[in-house]
This record gives structure tokens, sequence and C-alpha cells, in this order.
């Protein structure tokens, strides 16, 4: 095995085009995937290290591009090289995407929110992946650079499923797009383990949903973790809440929805039929955002 | 790979294999207080601080330490100079066998240098990714909260020299 480390993404591109090429970002996934499977899909190989390449790093504001609504369209650039602890400490993501920002509290430990970065978490595509749900509902587009072009892709069609995305060879992901949800928006995570901290979520759910006139709900978006190949959505319990009050009435019957509609595993952390009662209680939490 | 860094002040030159973990290497340096417990990032044992950031020395390649300053749990202090947080581990009971103490005081030294007056949640959220399988947690949250206490009654340092400047 062999370890690179790039300065900038001149450097980067030409470390990726070298037989077996794979990018190390935080390590907290591959390095203990390569020693418990030295000889799997992983590994040997060429090991690329983001450590020293400062150009996937830092979170950018960009913005004043007008939606067709006439209001004003904002996106957080999050470079994909940022840990999730710098993340969690940066005040545009606290105030513009709160939802992420308690993703990120609720991920892994201390010491793994130093290493891990987002780009990691993403491309790492676990079920249980824990920004994925609230990057989801906040339509995020991820940006892939090759040597020769950059591309952008809406993260739902980028996580193909459990650890499969469409990051093609001598492709990095250099940053994560999020558009700034629009005032009014209420925002929420939740994510239930078996202990607090250091725990792989059992079921999560990410809610961005915009109230319009008196209250009522005019946009639901939902989107599960853990409880699916890859995250899951369920059109028909955004459906039921529209033009209904954020009430627990109403969340009570979309949580029906949801139960009926998930099809989650059994594993060691939980079984199906918990997975499925869970899914659908988290629904009645958003009831404290009205 | 040639490796240059700082452990505990002092300037390290080391050759260490590309799939060489920072761990094994700075164990081999015979950083003994660097433990290694489960080697899958979950029980904190190995934790160290690079560039004063709390990290785990099984998930990092030696190759990333070079040209990092490194503080392991023996940086922080010694027997005959005990850190305020070693000592107030000693005084509480904090240690039972000891395994997972250096780990411990360093979760403990990166959360004082953020938050010097920590609650107790603020401390067990910060030691949350360090498991102790012998004491239980209620002594070693006292002792870093002890330890906080100390600090913040402690005199700044000045260091020599620097009390005109």
């Amino acid at each position: 095995m062999n370890v690179l480390f790039p300065r900038h993404l001149k450097q980067l591109f030409k470390a990726l085009a070298e037989p077996g090429a794979r990018i190390l970002a935080g390590g907290t996934d591959l390095l203990v995937r390569l020693r418990s499977k030295p000889d799997g899909p992983d590994g040997p190989g060429t090991l690329v290290s983001l450590d020293r390449l400062a150009a996937l790093r830092g979170v950018t504001e960009e913005g004043a591009g007008h939606e067709p609504s006439g209001g004003l369209h904002r996106i957080l650039r999050l470079g994909a090289a940022c840990t999730h602890a710098e993340l969690l400490a940066h005040p545009l993501v606290r105030a513009r995407l709160p939802m992420l920002a308690q993703a990120l509290a609720d991920l892994g430990s201390p010491p793994i929110r130093n290493m891990g970065t987002l780009g990691g978490n993403i491309c790492t595509a676990s079920p249980a992946g824990d920004t994925l749900p609230p990057l989801l509902v906040l339509g995020a587009e991820v940006e892939l650079a090759s040597a020769t072009k950059t591309r952008l892709l809406p993260l739902e069609q980028f996580l193909l499923g459990p650890g499969r995305t469409a990051l093609q060879p001598g492709e990095v992901l250099t940053a994560v797009r999020v558009p700034v949800p629009a005032l009014h928006t209420r925002q929420h995570f939740e994510k239930v383990g078996r202990r607090d901290a250091l725990a792989v979520a059992v079921v999560s759910l990410a809610a961005l949903v915009r109230l319009g006139h008196g209250g009522k709900i005019a946009e639901a978006r939902l989107a599960w973790g853990s409880v699916a190949p890859t995250v899951w959505r369920c059109p028909e319990a955004e459906a039921a809440l529209v033009g209904r009050r954020l009430s627990l009435t109403a969340l009570a019957e979309a949580a029906t929805l949801v139960r009926t509609q998930v099809q989650p595993i059994s594993d060691v952390r939980a079984s199906a039929d918990y997975r499925r009662e869970v899914a659908g209680n988290l629904l009645l939490r958003l009831a404290m955002l009205e | 790979m040639k490796l240059s860094f700082t452990l505990n002040g002092t300037l390290v030159r080391a050759d260490a294999d590309p799939d060489m973990r920072a761990v094994d290497l700075l164990r081999e340096l015979n950083a003994l207080d660097v433990k290694e417990g489960c080697g899958t990032g979950e029980c904190g044992a190995c934790s160290i601080l690079v560039d004063g950031v709390h990290k785990l020395s099984c998930l990092l390649l030696a190759a990333q330490l070079d040209g990092r300053e490194l503080t392991t749990a023996a940086g922080l202090g010694g027997q005959a100079a005990p850190h305020p947080i070693q000592r107030a581990f000693a005084e509480h009971g904090a240690v039972q066998c000891g395994f997972c103490t250096p780990g411990m005081t360093i979760a403990a030294a990166a959360l004082l240098a953020q938050n010097p007056d920590p609650t107790r949640l603020d401390v067990r959220r910060a030691l949350s990714g360090n498991l102790c399988r012998c004491t239980g947690y209620v002594k070693i949250v006292d002792a870093v909260r002890a330890a906080a206490r100390e600090l913040a009654d402690a005199p700044a340092e000045t260091p020599a020299g620097e009390a005109d400047a």
C-alpha cells in the first residue's frame, strides 16, 4: 500500500490516476475496513489522503440568484473535507441549517467528529449515515470534480445503495451545495440509537416543513435513516400533511401511512417491527414545531 | 516514509511503512501511555492531541503525523509534576485498572481547553468517545470538574522573561 498527500487539486487528480487509488478523508470508516479485510475491495492500492488539501475545506454562502417566485436564493457551500466538528462549530451552519447541526452533534463521538468529514459520511453511503436524511430534505447537491470537468448531482441521485455512490473513478466529491431554506420553514432532526453518543442510528428522521397561510403546511419533506438500503422518503405521508396544521391528529394519520409503507430489516441493533413503530413515532415530535 | 513531528515537546524523526498506524508507531517510540483498545475508533484508549485537537491514533496513519505537534497523556504531566487533571483523577478514585485513563485525561484536556467551566453534562458529552469498563463514570466526571476548578483558581502562567514584554 502507498499513501500520497496532494497539496493542491492538480496533484490530487494526478494521485487519483494511480492504480487502485482510494480517497482517504477522515479515515474513521476506511481504515477500519482496510484492517478488517486487507484483501477486500478497498485495498491494497494507493490511498490518497485529503489531509494537506486546503481546497476542499471551508464554508461559504453564495447567493443572490433569484428563484422563479422572486425570493432570494442562497446556497451554503460546504467543503467536502470539512470535519463534522468544524461544521458543527460554524456560525452559518448553525444559523441556516439547524437540522444538519443537530445531526452532526449526534454523530459519533468528539474524536470521531474531529476526524470524520462530511464528504466521507456521504461517500460511505451507509444506510445509517447521520448527515444524509437532513441533506436530502434540504435538497443538497454534490459537486463532483475530475481532472477534466466538474458536475453537479442531486444527492438522491448520488446515493445508489449501501456503500454505493455515483462517484466515478478519478472523481472526487469537492463540496456539498445546500439551498438555504426560506423563512417560515421549520427544520427538525432526531436520531434514535442504543445510547446517546457513539451510536449507529436505529432510526432517524429529518423533516423540513414550510408553513403557509394560517399555519397550514404548504410543503413537508421527510426522510428517514436506517430503515431502508438508502435514505427513505414517504411521499404518501408528505402529501397527507399538506393543507393540515402540525397537529398531533394530522401527524398521527401520517405516521400510520409511514408504518404501512416502510419496510425496515431486523439486525443486531433493532427488529424490523421496532423500527417500523419508531419511524412513525418520530413524526409525532413535529407537533412541537407548531 | 521519513517522518518528523513533535512528540510531547520533543522533535522526533521516524521511518514508517505507508500502512503503519499512528498508534503502532507511537508505541514503538515507547509512548506506551497510548493504549490500543478496540482498534476501530470506539473506545478512545488511543486518544492523542494532534495540533491540540482530540483524535484517535488507531484511525490515523503514521504518515499523517508528519509535521504535526502531538501530545499524549505523558505530555500533559508525569509522576514528578502531574497535570491538575491527572492529580484530580488520582484524588477522586477515577482510576481502577488504568487502561482508559490516558485517553480519558486527553479527552478532558481537550474539553477544558475549550470550556474551562463545564457542567456534568458537558463532561459526559466530551468523554462520550472514551469507554471505561471498571469504575463507571461518576468519579471520572467528578475528577474532570475538580480539575477545572483547580485550573480556574491557578494564577495564569507568566513565562520567565515575558513579564515586561
